[in-house]
């Protein structure tokens, strides 16, 4: 693979990444990380739908009117939203319960039309299909490493490996309030990071 | 006493941004001034009820006797993108001062995710239409009590010498996490 090619992967996974660096669809980063698997499966679905948008938008381009655009991309991204929904719905019902209505609401997920807007409507099919793949990477990276933060504080274990004994797991950190604190300091790291 | 028990949940105990995760974008985004957070409030209270009418008359009465229910997600989506430009143009006709008022913010509430999750929400707590406007305009307050005290807080902050890997995102972050921290408080009153 050419440099070019490989540097817009790695523009998602560490420059744009959407949740460190551009703070975009904070909804399901901080709802569905309450343990490693659960952040980890939530960024698969997202990835997928980034691809698929992606792709499906930057071979729409030249079709799609300018000034309905947007109503456009909404449905495009709908669509591949619904085939996730129905999927895990019929694989995997656990997750598909425990992700809940954070499934459904990936439409309403500004990265993913925020790249269908900003990349896909501008680029080649294959250069979208990359974007894609490296946001949906970068998401799907900051989803489980804030899963693992949290799951290792709330209740001591790693990805369900018992690290230390979960009475002293700070419950907290499983709850609503530690999400919000376990992203602040993971953002407040990546700038210091970033910045050095 | 139930509409009693929705409205207190919906705004106390399971506020929509602070336990449930809905709307973090807006809340974020538009709290750094109390005008702002009001004029945002308003327009989500608007919208929000009526998009939940909408929307549940359309699953009740087209979805679900046509076995179509699978269109839920894109069903729901575009009435709610449509009904945002519809409000739009009528405000702009009929209210010139609500409109100048709440204007700026109703494009911003397509992509504002409690609009979407409430809808989807009162069709799986399996409300009645009245218990689903209740809801949604509960829902819609709590939105406004947590914005509105979040701006407040962060007016605030905008004076304060913080650290620089702190500041921006990072210390709203933590200060909605205190703020979750202190709603948590109302775990329990109802069931």
């Amino acid at each position: 693979m050419s440099n070019a090619k490989f540097k817009i992967i790695l523009n998602g996974l560490i420059n744009e990444n959407p949740t460190f660096v551009l703070i975009l669809g904070m909804c399901p980063t901080l709802a569905t990380t309450s343990s490693a698997i659960n952040g980890f499966s939530m960024g698969l679905a997202t990835s997928f739908v980034l691809i698929g948008s992606n792709v499906a938008i930057s071979l729409l381009k030249n079709l799609i009117p300018d000034k309905v655009r947007i109503p456009a991309y909404v449905v495009v991204i709908a669509t591949f939203v619904s085939v996730v929904e129905m999927f895990m719905q019929a694989y995997v019902p656990a997750l598909y319960a425990s992700l809940g209505i954070f499934i459904p609401l990936i439409v309403v997920n500004c990265i993913v039309l925020g790249r269908a807007e900003a990349f896909a409507s501008k680029n080649s099919v294959f250069d979208s299909a990359l974007d894609g793949i490296g946001i949906g990477l970068g998401f799907t990276f900051a989803l489980t490493l804030l899963g693992m933060v949290r799951e290792f504080l709330g209740t001591g274990k790693i990805f369900s490996m018992s690290v230390f004994p979960d009475k002293y797991g700070m419950l907290i950190f499983i709850l609503a309030p530690g999400a919000f604190i376990a992203l602040a300091y993971l953002i407040a790291i990546m700038n210091k990071l970033r910045k050095a | 006493m139930t509409y009693i028990l929705i409205f207190i949940s919906a705004v106390f105990v399971n506020n929509i941004v602070l336990s449930q995760f809905l709307g973090i974008c807006p809340f974020l985004g538009v709290s750094k001034k109390i005008n702002t957070a009001l004029g945002m409030s308003g327009a989500v209270v608007f919208v929000m009820t009526i998009s939940t009418i909408f929307t549940y008359v359309i699953q009740k009465s087209i979805l679900e006797p046509y076995h179509i229910a699978f269109l839920q997600t894109i069903t729901y989506i575009l009435v709610i993108a449509a009904l945002v430009q519809l409000v739009e143009i009528i405000l702009k006709k009929i209210s010139p001062a609500l409109y100048q008022a709440l204007g700026v913010f109703l494009p911003l509430i397509t992509t504002n995710c409690t609009i979407l999750g409430v809808a989807i929400m009162v069709i799986q707590k399996n409300f009645n239409l009245l218990e689903s406007v209740v809801f949604a305009i509960s829902t819609a307050l709590g939105f406004g009590l947590a914005l509105i005290l979040f701006s407040g807080i962060r007016e605030q902050l905008s004076m304060v010498k913080l650290p620089k890997g702190m500041e921006g995102t990072p210390i709203a972050l933590l200060t909605a996490g205190l703020l979750a921290l202190a709603f948590m408080g109302f775990a329990g009153i109802v069931k």
